[in-house]
């Protein structure tokens, strides 16, 4: 499989297990050494400068899919294996993973492919998250290294699970610095038969919130509700009749306004570029990613237009993609009680990607850090210390 | 005599019950400490009535500060300490020791925010679930997890077991509705996780507590993620002639595309108890099917004929479709009212294991061979759409050694689901019930990071901390943490 070799070149001795066993001796290893290490997936999102680390390990060797079985909704893979085979294998089956994940590529012109394990290990979602949940609440269970090298299992396959804590919600997020994941267990959902999407041409960023408030309300269970370059996007799925029915009261809701109403493979590929963010691709600058209270969004919009830049919308409001100059404490004030990271850095510090976290959270997750990994091998610094 | 064992007592925490409650009705007010036993009994055990014991003292605080407060002295004095909601749990999550204190939240009611423009809800957590719902209606929201007790059990609970319901197949369990909480560590502080935003961008330490069931702090206040109320929803009915047929079904179902709110499943003995206690109506057969869908009336009546198709292959005794709310209701009083019709006809035990959906007509046909085996009848009624099955298996307890012999027959069953790739508890949690099965599905590497984290998060091993964790494995870590 394709890796982003550059990546990955950054580092020296890049290191490719072929299996767990391989990689748990290497880890132990490296705790007994205390020799901290970078872990990459497909190397997509690595963002040099982020971490300190003697080696890179890659779980690229680790590949395949253990067991799919559409009739439980369940797939187990190993986290080496890309994303793209994984959606290959559910869609010849009618079915997906509906927290759909996006493709980091485009806006951090990385090459390579994006892998299983590295979409858990950052929690990656896309705009269906507003309605069918995130990474987080699919993932079934996981296996992993630990720091110490031990080869643990959380979890399992089935849909219902509360044997134990739960140990999947953490590192799913934990950006590899909680463990190395091995293996995760996902659910699975069929795909939407069609999807059509209404398009609200010339609205502000306060008028986009009110419709997606507006539509939200609604029991016509909108999966996708996002604002760029003055248009506000509302998705509706489900089989044909129902996907117009739904279109029909939509448009009676908004009746008072100028609706464009995009069908199939263009609402498709819509969705795909705005769950992208492909409309920030081609500028320099850095990128944000801001979680906020959704009727909190167009006024840190506002702010944030104010140090320069450009922004849009999704989750309904409760993100912002935020693209400009602005140093990294200027957006961080200009959020207020969002939650900014940065996910490009372009010319800011790769040193501080996550928001700071309070006080006691801090202290808690640097206690949990220590106890999966009491000698900070795991991308040390990248969730803070 | 209950097999399941508890750690002795401590003698000298015992020795100092009076200054105990002394230091907490001089930080609590002083209506919220009982310790008179007259009082205490309401207390000695949870819906795992089999087990009880009488705890030291127990505190029921109006506030977080009031929780913190109480936890402190606890603390201080090294006393354990048991979170209770309403004690609903199944699994002896809520039981007491004698050297323990309850710290109970069901006085804890207040709803703080109701902000459906951002789609969430603010309360203390001594709420009872039916009650946020209730609180929403008017607004057209409701908060979708619904386990069977949500007349009675209290959003802590839920929290702590992480609780789903019939309905969680589309809307998921309360981890996938949880967006914040405050709680109280074991040291008396006192810490928000999460809020309004819709992910963390840290560690998902909300994702840790919800279903800790009381290990790692108390849960005083909860942000819920809210929903807009579906136009309609209406059950069906589906009897089949065997279990088997039953199961196929569901799987049939859930591999069709469609994503019906639930799919719950009844068998025989269950029917006739059912029938007798709630009237419900249903027909005579070896298994019934519920499956509910919603939307409008288009949309329903076009989920009812692919369901209908899909049901039709498999030649069913029975397909009737509610044609009012009446209707609605009636089909689902009978499940609802399951677990105490159930009640009528003796003692039983609730297991909770879940499996792979394609492994329910194995796990059925097997369960059945048990019951011959062991001589005990086995009702099933479960949430079929996603695996969780619910074996009552009925015992007669003043009989010598029925219980035991239900309670072994109830370990077989949770091994079978462990071995066929599924887990031993889906929704119920593992409290004391499950506590020494752990093993089964776990390593000691497995179990021994999970009880690593504990310590985080409570260093002495105050709360619960003779549950979840087989006794034996977690001894290291009792006998460690320093006491009084």
């Amino acid at each position: 499989m394709s890796i982003d070799e550059s990546a990955i070149k950054a580092l020296p001795y890049p290191v490719s297990p072929a299996d767990e066993a391989e990689l748990a001796a290497f880890v132990g290893e490296s705790h007994a050494r205390a020799t901290p290490m970078c872990i990459a997936g497909g190397g997509t999102r690595v963002q040099p400068g982020s971490v300190e680390a003697e080696h890179m390990v890659t779980t690229r060797n680790m590949s395949g899919i253990v067991t799919y079985e559409p009739g439980a909704l369940t797939l187990i893979a190993r986290a080496g294996t890309s994303l793209q085979e994984v959606e290959d294998v559910l869609a010849a089956e009618g079915q997906a993973l509906a927290f759909e994940p996006m493709d980091h590529r485009a806006i951090l012109g990385s090459k390579g492919a994006p892998t299983i394990g590295g979409m858990v290990s950052a929690n990656v979602s896309g705009p269906r998250r507003i309605q069918a949940g995130a990474c987080r609440d699919h993932l079934l269970g996981v296996r992993f290294i630990d720091g110490r090298g031990r080869t643990i299992k959380n979890g399992g396959r089935v849909m219902k699970n509360v044997t134990g804590l739960d140990l999947g919600k953490l590192l799913c997020g934990s950006y590899g610095t909680l463990g190395v994941l091995t293996e995760v267990a996902l659910k699975t959902l069929p795909l939407a038969e069609t999807e059509k999407s209404l398009g609200f041409p010339g609205v502000t960023p306060r008028e986009a919130v009110e419709i997606f408030v507006a539509a939200l309300a609604t029991s016509f269970e909108v999966s996708g509700a996002a604002f760029h370059a003055g248009t506000a996007w509302l998705r509706v799925e489900g089989f044909e009749a129902q996907v117009d029915y739904r279109v029909g009261r939509l448009k009676e809701l908004f009746s008072g306004r100028e609706i464009d109403v995009v069908a199939h493979a263009a609402s498709r590929n819509l969705w795909r570029d705005l769950r992208d963010v492909r409309h920030f691709a081609p500028s320099e600058d850095a990128i944000w990613r801001i979680l906020i209270k959704p009727t909190d969004a167009p006024d840190v919009m506002a702010a944030l237009r104010q140090l320069g830049g450009e922004a849009s919308l999704d989750w309904g409001g409760g993100l912002i993609w935020f693209s400009g100059p602005a140093s990294s404490a200027a957006v961080r004030k200009a959020v207020g009680a969002g939650r900014a990271m940065l996910v490009r850095p372009g010319s800011l510090s790769a040193a501080d990607l996550f928001p700071p976290e309070n006080s006691a959270v801090a202290r808690i997750s640097a206690a949990l850090r220590k106890t999966f990994d009491p000698a900070g091998i795991f991308n040390p610094g990248l969730m803070g210390n | 005599m209950p097999t399941i064992a508890m750690p002795e007592p401590d003698l000298g925490i015992l020795a100092r019950a009076s200054q105990i409650i002394e230091r907490l009705t001089a930080v609590v007010s002083a209506e919220a400490v009982i310790s008179d036993p007259q009082e205490t009994r309401a207390y000695e055990c949870d819906a795992l009535a089999a087990y009880r014991c009488l705890p030291l003292a127990v505190v029921l605080p109006r506030t977080t500060e009031e929780v913190s407060a109480a936890m402190k002295v606890c603390h201080e004095m090294g006393v354990p300490v048991i979170p209770r909601g309403a004690g609903t749990s199944l699994a002896g999550g809520a039981l007491p020791t004698a050297d323990s204190v309850v710290i109970g939240i069901m006085r804890m009611r207040d709803i703080l925010e109701i902000d459906t423009a951002n789609r969430f809800v603010r309360v203390q957590t001594g709420v009872t679930n039916l009650s946020v719902s209730a609180e929403l209606e008017a607004s057209g929201f409701f908060y979708a997890p619904d386990p069977s007790s949500q007349l009675a059990c209290t959003i802590a609970g839920n929290i702590a077991m992480n609780s789903g319901g019939a309905h969680c197949l589309k809307h998921g369990v309360t981890t996938n509705n949880l967006m914040g909480i405050r709680m109280v560590m074991a040291s008396g502080e006192i810490v928000d996780i999460g809020g309004p935003l819709l992910s963390g961008s840290g560690l998902d330490i909300l994702g840790l507590l919800c279903g800790s069931e009381g290990q790692l702090a108390i849960v005083t206040e909860a942000t819920l993620r809210i929903l807009p109320r579906p136009e309609g929803a209406r059950p069906m009915l589906i009897g089949f002639d065997s279990a088997e047929t039953a199961g196929e079904c569901v799987a049939r179902i859930v591999r069709s595309g469609l994503l019906p709110v639930a799919i719950e499943y009844m068998d025989d003995v269950c029917l006739r108890a059912v029938d007798a206690f709630a009237n419900a109506g249903y027909p005579k057969c070896a298994a019934v099917l519920i499956v509910e869908v919603e939307g409008s009336e288009d949309e329903i009546l076009h989920q009812i004929m692919r369901i209908r198709q899909i049901a039709a292959e498999l030649n069913p005794v029975e397909f009737r479709t509610s044609r009012n709310a009446d209707e609605s209701l009636k089909i689902w009083k009978g499940r609802k009212s399951a677990f105490g019709a159930m009640g009528r006809l003796g003692d039983y035990l609730c297991l909770d294991g879940t499996v792979p959906v394609s492994k329910l007509p194995y796990m059925l046909k097997r369960i059945g061979e048990l019951s011959k085996d062991y001589g005990l009848e086995v009702a099933n009624v479960f949430h079929a759409g996603d695996g969780n099955m619910h074996p009552l298996i009925l015992f007669n307890a003043n009989a010598p050694g029925e219980l035991e012999r239900a309670e072994a027959f109830g370990a077989d069953i949770l091994r079978l689901c462990v071995d066929v790739g599924g887990c031993l508890t889906g929704e119920h949690g593992v409290g004391i019930e499950k506590r020494d099965l752990m093993t089964k599905q776990y390593s000691a590497d497995d179990l021994a990071i999970q009880m690593e984290i504990k310590s985080v998060f409570d260093p002495d091993w105050l709360l619960n901390s003779a549950k979840v964790f087989p006794l034996e494995a977690s001894k290291p870590y009792r006998d460690k943490a320093v006491r009084g």
